[in-house]
């Protein structure tokens, strides 16, 4: 069901039935260490190359997600998901070995976002079972978007620490004691012209704004509704920059919260905090959902944000658009 | 918000670097560099006392290359670079680094079209560079000894 | 007492140098290749208004080992083919880049061969 200009309200009940969650070593000493369901010990997982390792990094955390509730491969629906690296090599590798039909998605870090919005429509519909899966890696994302490992570089204060991890969720018609989506707001593109490629929070933060705000007039619920309003890859600087621009806006966050902000602790040198793809899934699939599943959580808006650029991109002088995809979950209350 | 006035709050409240300490490590790292050559530039005068000036410094340079090569290889050199930023890029040991840390990288898509092809796409601007001042110089003497 | 003296001014100047483009990063966000080229046309530069000399002799391995050194061997080279012909002139200069030039290429090919490189664990 269409409510306002962007947000879709489901009219079945969408279940988010498992999720598992992959940490790499650098992650699993941050703030969430004790929510992981397995961990990298190196981040090389005995692959020959770190592309590799992200490979296996997918493959395994979906085939955990649907072991974890007996679901065979074979019943699901769909696997959809994306990653960071070109032509999303991860993703798509890791679904050959499933027989599963695959749809490959990208919006940057705000992938696991749109997978989200996408495989509820689709579970709302027709569909049954469908795996949402995104990732993310910090030597092969260095490598694509930064300079080579071993160069000797100095990180900016206002970039951010590609989180190593990978966290897949199951959306479901099967009826449980499990959090729903229910609903979404698909976000738009926006450009603020900010070209410093370390400074991602910053160029998100307006499209986040955005899509917030957007979500707020459409359903014409106020920031209190939800527990929680929590961001993907905003960094520190980025959820400071969102709260004051929703403040400017007249929407008060005091909920607000944000993935990579949170996944390291202070004593971690990670810059603003984590980014990348697999962050906001990790923290989804681990912290998030025992949450919901424990009921501390009720109502989260969850609101993966994600930095369109390219290498390139960067070099031919373009600024950094921005996107955002804010998903709504609940629990509800009347087990 | 208009697009200016977001550029002038984001370039207002980023992170900024924290000047005293990047400065004070910059110093100190590429002071030590510095004198390690002076080092070696002694010990070879010392040794190979026949040796002419400029063979002495080349063969300095080569050894901090080494030196350079050895700790990236190690992978000490990236770790130095993020404390000391230009204390560690500027001195000739940063131009190792340049040349074999995108060699390491991309030595898993093969020798020749990955580590080869790729070992000058950081320090190739580099050569380029030197190779073009080179020859502009050359010929800005040649014609200048010419009306000498 | 003199070598010490000289020890002091190499890691005065070159500390110096490296504190000039530290200042560079902070300010611009430069990326190392393009510091490294600009101090490699410094050096071509005060070697060819023939002001490199006089830090050299103050300064010893402060200036030559940053890259500024590479940049006035380079024009040393050039200098003095330019005596010989028209071919040296643009030759020598290369020649004289030769030798860290042959350093970097193979021990760059000899350590890629050996290590594998490693993600960062800050």
């Amino acid at each position: 069901m269409k409510v306002g200009k962007q947000t879709y309200l489901l009219d079945n009940k969408v279940y988010i039935q498992s999720a598992y969650s992959l940490a790499g070593p650098y992650e699993s000493k941050g703030n969430f260490r004790d929510y992981f369901d397995c961990v990298m010990e190196d981040d090389e997982w005995k692959c020959k190359s770190h592309e590799m390792a992200e490979i296996e990094m997918q493959r395994f955390v979906i085939g955990e997600c649907l072991s974890r509730v007996n679901v065979s491969p074979l019943d699901c629906g769909a696997i959809m998901g994306g990653d960071l690296i070109n032509q999303i090599v991860p993703t798509s590798f890791s679904a050959r070995d499933f027989h599963t039909p695959f749809m490959g998605l990208y919006n940057a870090c705000a992938t696991f976002g749109e997978a989200l919005s996408i495989a509820s429509t689709l579970v709302n519909g027709d569909f049954d079972k469908i795996v949402c899966c995104t990732s993310s890696h910090y030597a092969t994302a260095e490598r694509q978007y930064r300079y080579p490992l071993e160069l000797g570089t100095q990180p900016t204060p206002e970039s951010q620490w590609t989180v190593t991890g990978s966290g897949a969720v199951l959306l479901s018609k099967k009826a449980g004691e499990y959090p729903l989506v229910k609903g979404y707001t698909i976000g738009r593109v926006l450009d603020f012209g900010l070209t410093d490629p370390n400074n991602m929070g910053g160029a998100m933060a307006p499209a986040a704004a955005n899509t917030i705000i957007t979500h707020f007039k459409d359903t014409g619920r106020s920031p209190d509704y939800y527990d929680l309003i929590i961001t993907g890859d905003l960094g520190r600087f980025g959820r400071e920059t969102l709260h004051y621009l929703c403040k400017k806006e007249g929407y008060e966050l005091n909920n607000l919260n944000d993935c990579g902000s949170m996944m390291y602790c202070d004593k971690q040198k990670a810059g603003q905090g984590g980014s990348g793809a697999g962050c906001c899934s990790l923290v989804f699939a681990s912290y998030l959902y025992k949450k919901l599943v424990d009921k501390s959580l009720k109502k989260i808006l969850f609101v993966p944000t994600g930095a369109m650029l390219s290498k390139d991109s960067a070099l031919q002088g373009e600024s950094i658009p921005g996107i955002a995809h804010a998903v709504i979950i609940e629990r509800e209350d009347f087990y | 918000m208009e697009d200016k006035q977001y550029m002038e709050y984001v370039h207002a409240n980023a992170q900024k670097s924290n000047h005293l300490v990047t400065l004070v490590w910059a110093f100190i790292v590429g002071g030590i560099i510095c004198c390690i050559g002076q080092g070696f530039g002694d010990l070879f005068k010392f040794a190979l006392p026949n040796w002419e000036k400029s063979k002495i410094a080349a063969l300095v340079s080569m050894t901090m290359i080494f030196l350079g090569s050895f700790l990236t290889g190690i992978g000490v050199y990236d770790k130095l670079g993020a404390k000391a930023g230009g204390g560690s890029i500027v001195p000739i040991t940063g131009f190792a680094n340049s040349v074999v840390s995108p060699a390491m990288e991309f030595n898993k898509e093969g020798i020749v079209l990955g580590m080869m092809a790729k070992m000058f796409v950081v320090a190739g601007p580099i050569i380029v560079a030197g190779t073009v001042s080179s020859v502009a110089s050359g010929i800005i003497y040649y014609i200048v000894g010419l009306f000498q | 007492m003199e070598m010490f003296l000289g020890y002091v001014k190499a890691f005065a100047i070159g500390g110096l140098v490296c504190m000039i483009a530290q200042i560079l990063i902070n300010k611009t966000k430069m990326t190392s290749a393009r510091i490294l080229v600009m101090f490699l046309l410094l050096g071509v530069f005060l070697e060819v208004i023939d002001v490199f000399k006089y830090i050299e002799n103050f300064a010893g391995a402060g200036i030559t080992i940053p890259i500024t050194g590479f940049g006035s061997t380079i024009v040393k080279g050039a200098k003095e083919g330019a005596k010989i012909g028209f071919f040296e002139a643009i030759t020598y200069g290369f020649r004289n880049m030769a030798g860290g030039l042959t350093a970097a290429v193979f021990f760059g090919f000899f350590f890629a061969l050996i290590f594998k490189s490693h993600s960062k664990k800050a």
